[in-house]
């Protein structure tokens, strides 16, 4: 009893002077993204370590983040765009391609990274303190750098194929923004679920095709019946890849109702991962 | 502000036995949900002294409470598995307690090992940023201390080297020295002084002392005796979870010698204190002495006939070490498969016996521990320190009698030179 009261007392007192209480957490935990921010030069030397390992020892460096997707849209423009005939909502078919390719490669690279996060880490979570969001954040957000380089890209061919940007662009930041979110959200779930059940690992690369095929990328989403394309918003990707063309191609439609509907299920998704991620954080120094 | 700098109360940590190492696929929840019938069937028949299965819980923490005073250096002993890395991991926030109550008044550094998230590809200096910041430096701190820190590790030379291309030695000083200018108000340190060479064991030693001197609060978790009377003011035990009154340095230690001799006395099969994977298992240690007892006269040879227990289905190949060791723990003599290189093969499923004949050592009279260890693979399967314990009964050695207690005997002669 005399340590409950003790308890009461020291909680408002915890903040205030440097003082760190430690007993186990029952029922709903707080998210704690204070303690987020006090870890923000951690969370940033992670992101750089990942940075610059990443090219280490490679040949081409950071070409691989130009030539990976620019390959993609070569193949795809070659066989979807010209021997198949895929509609492009009357842009040139390799900038329509490319467009969307650039989100997904950032989506595909920080669902994988973040989703092995973890067990790639536990050197780290079994010897040192600090909250582990850290980690499965850093993976996502290191592959901002390679979106910069072939975001680069993009803009040259938007140049040689004359497509003038309007203020729509202005709104881009908001998709990327969604693209992070959703990749966090499923490594969120993937990450703590891997360090449990090391089938997640097994599944990360067919979750990733899967995806792709039911993503508009080589194709658009003005192939889907009109009467089922919110519903096609439920793969928040969607919206993020139309949105995406919205913002810089102009392409024009119907692509508000499709990004709402992303966005709500993404901000689902994401706080379902983070409770779920703060609830299994205690086990995971002693199961990973 | 009080003066207490960690205060714990009735901490206790329950653990599965094996979770700390074992991951769960789907697959295994599935087979081992198909097979724990069978397996129990099994247990019974073939090991059945060997504790295992999944409802084996096991306290590694239990009802510890104590207080440590503002700048205080507390060093805490026991043995393997007494719960030494629970404590601190807890106290560390790295793992959860599963009851009781702890709270650390300061900021808070923990050293559970050196070089952690050290980066193979990286160079040394990145790696000076990188692991600072995981220990809990600032971007600042870090850069003011950093010529201190490369002129302690001694390698100047080789800041912009990738850190694989480090020797060990190297590599150890590096990672100790980001870990030795990390200033924290309390300091949790496992047993990270076990790394490098000797001369810097000693410059950690000081560093480590000069840390204390300053005025702030270590919590030092370690086997080595010697380091923990020099280095800490006072001391805990901890022994099975449970944890003794702080005490000074010296009584603490003598009182830890003394429960050690207590656990010898334990049945070898029943003792709890031991580490490595379980799958083969010492179960009891004989002598050859004096009517088969282990008492034995100076300049014997002495027999240690070592009972083991393996659970594997077939026979597997090992690699066993003992070490003989004085009443105040130092290891005087190794007996290691591995220096003569060879191996031997236990069989599966039942026990074996292996024997290591010592030739006439030359010990003198008086009280030895054997610490005993099987691996199979690189894997220790099983770890007793203090596992038995024989007497050297007076005699003559080299037609002398002994009388004093040094423990090692030599042929020896003076002259005068001429």
């Amino acid at each position: 009893m005399r340590t409950t009261e003790r308890r009461a007392t020291t909680r408002e007192l915890t903040q205030t002077l440097g003082l760190i209480v430690i007993k186990p957490s029952r029922g709903w935990i707080s998210l704690k993204l204070r303690d987020m921010w006090e870890y923000r030069e951690l969370l940033y030397f992670l992101i750089w370590r990942d940075v610059k390992v990443r090219y280490k020892q490679t040949v081409l460096g950071a070409a691989w983040a130009i030539l990976q997707p620019f390959l993609t849209m070569v193949v795809f423009s070659i066989f979807f765009g010209r021997l198949a005939g895929v509609p492009s909502d009357g842009i040139p078919y390799p900038v329509f391609a490319f467009t969307a390719l650039l989100p997904w490669q950032l989506f595909a690279y920080a669902l994988t990274e973040s989703g092995n996060s973890l067990v790639a880490n536990q050197q780290l979570i079994t010897k040192v303190y600090f909250p582990r969001l850290v980690i499965p954040i850093s993976a996502v957000l290191a592959g901002l750098v390679d979106f910069g380089i072939a975001f680069v890209v993009l803009l040259g061919m938007m140049f040689y194929y004359g497509i003038v940007p309007t203020a729509a662009a202005l709104t881009l930041p908001l998709f990327l923004l969604l693209a992070i979110a959703t990749a966090l959200a499923v490594g969120l779930w993937l990450s703590a679920l891997n360090v449990q059940y090391r089938d997640v690992r097994y599944t990360i690369p067919f979750l990733t095709q899967f995806w792709l095929f039911a993503t508009p990328i080589a194709y658009s989403s003005s192939l889907v019946p009109e009467r089922w394309r919110v519903l096609y918003g439920l793969n928040p990707m969607a919206g993020v890849v139309e949105g995406f063309r919205w913002a810089l191609l102009g392409k024009s439609g119907g692509v508000g109702r499709l990004v709402i509907v992303s966005a709500l299920v993404v901000s689902v998704l994401l706080f379902g991962g983070l409770v779920y991620f703060r609830r299994m954080e205690k086990t995971f120094a002693d199961v990973v | 502000m009080s003066d207490v700098a960690i205060r714990v109360e009735n901490l206790g940590k329950l653990y599965r036995i094996g979770q700390r190492e074992r991951y769960k696929a789907l697959r295994d929840v599935l087979t081992d949900a198909m097979y724990a019938p069978i397996r129990r069937i099994r247990s019974t028949f073939r090991c059945s002294n060997v504790k295992r299965g999944d409802n084996n819980y096991i306290w590694a923490l239990k009802d510890v409470s104590f207080e440590v005073k503002r700048s205080e250096v507390v060093g805490v002993i026991g043995r393997n598995g007494a719960g030494k890395t629970t404590l601190l991991k807890i106290l560390s926030r790295i793992t959860e307690p599963t009851e009781g109550y702890a709270e650390i008044h300061g900021r808070v550094g923990s050293l559970l090992e050196v070089g952690t998230g050290f980066h193979p590809e990286l160079t040394g200096r990145e790696n000076i940023y990188l692991n600072g910041a995981i220990l809990g430096m600032k971007k600042a701190e870090i850069e003011r201390k950093f010529d201190e820190i490369v002129a302690f590790a001694e390698i100047e030379k080789f800041m912009d080297t990738p850190v694989k291309r480090y020797s060990s030695g190297m590599y150890v000083r590096l990672a100790f020295a980001v870990a030795a200018h990390l200033e924290p108000e309390i300091l949790l340190v496992d047993e990270v002084l076990a790394v490098g060479d000797v001369a810097f064991q000693k410059k950690c030693l000081g560093k480590m002392r000069d840390v204390a001197g300053q005025g702030r609060t270590v919590f030092f978790v370690s086997h080595n005796m010697a380091a923990v009377e020099a280095l800490c003011s006072c001391a805990m035990i901890l022994k099975e979870g449970e944890n003794s009154a702080i005490g000074s340095p010296q009584q603490i230690i003598s009182e830890y010698l003394q429960t050690v001799r207590n656990e010898v006395n334990l049945s070898l099969k029943d003792r709890r204190d031991r580490i490595g994977r379980g799958n083969i298992r010492f179960i009891e240690i004989a002598f050859d002495g004096t009517n088969g007892s282990n008492r034995y006269t100076i300049g014997d040879d002495i027999l240690v006939r070592a009972r083991v227990l393996s659970c594997y289905s077939t026979d597997v190949k090992v690699r066993v070490a003992l070490s003989i060791r004085t009443t105040s723990e130092i290891g005087i003599i190794s007996c290691d498969s591995q220096l003569t290189s060879e191996v031997y093969t236990v069989h599966g499923s039942r026990e074996s016996t292996l024997v290591c004949r010592i030739y006439s050592p030359p010990l003198n009279q008086g009280e030895y521990y054997i610490n005993i260890a099987i691996f199979h693979g690189n894997e220790p399967e099983d770890w007793v320190t203090s596992a038995a314990r024989f007497w050297i009964e007076p005699g003559s050695f080299d037609n002398r009698i002994n009388t004093n207690d040094f423990p090692v005997l030599s042929r020896f002669e003076w002259k005068i030179e001429t």
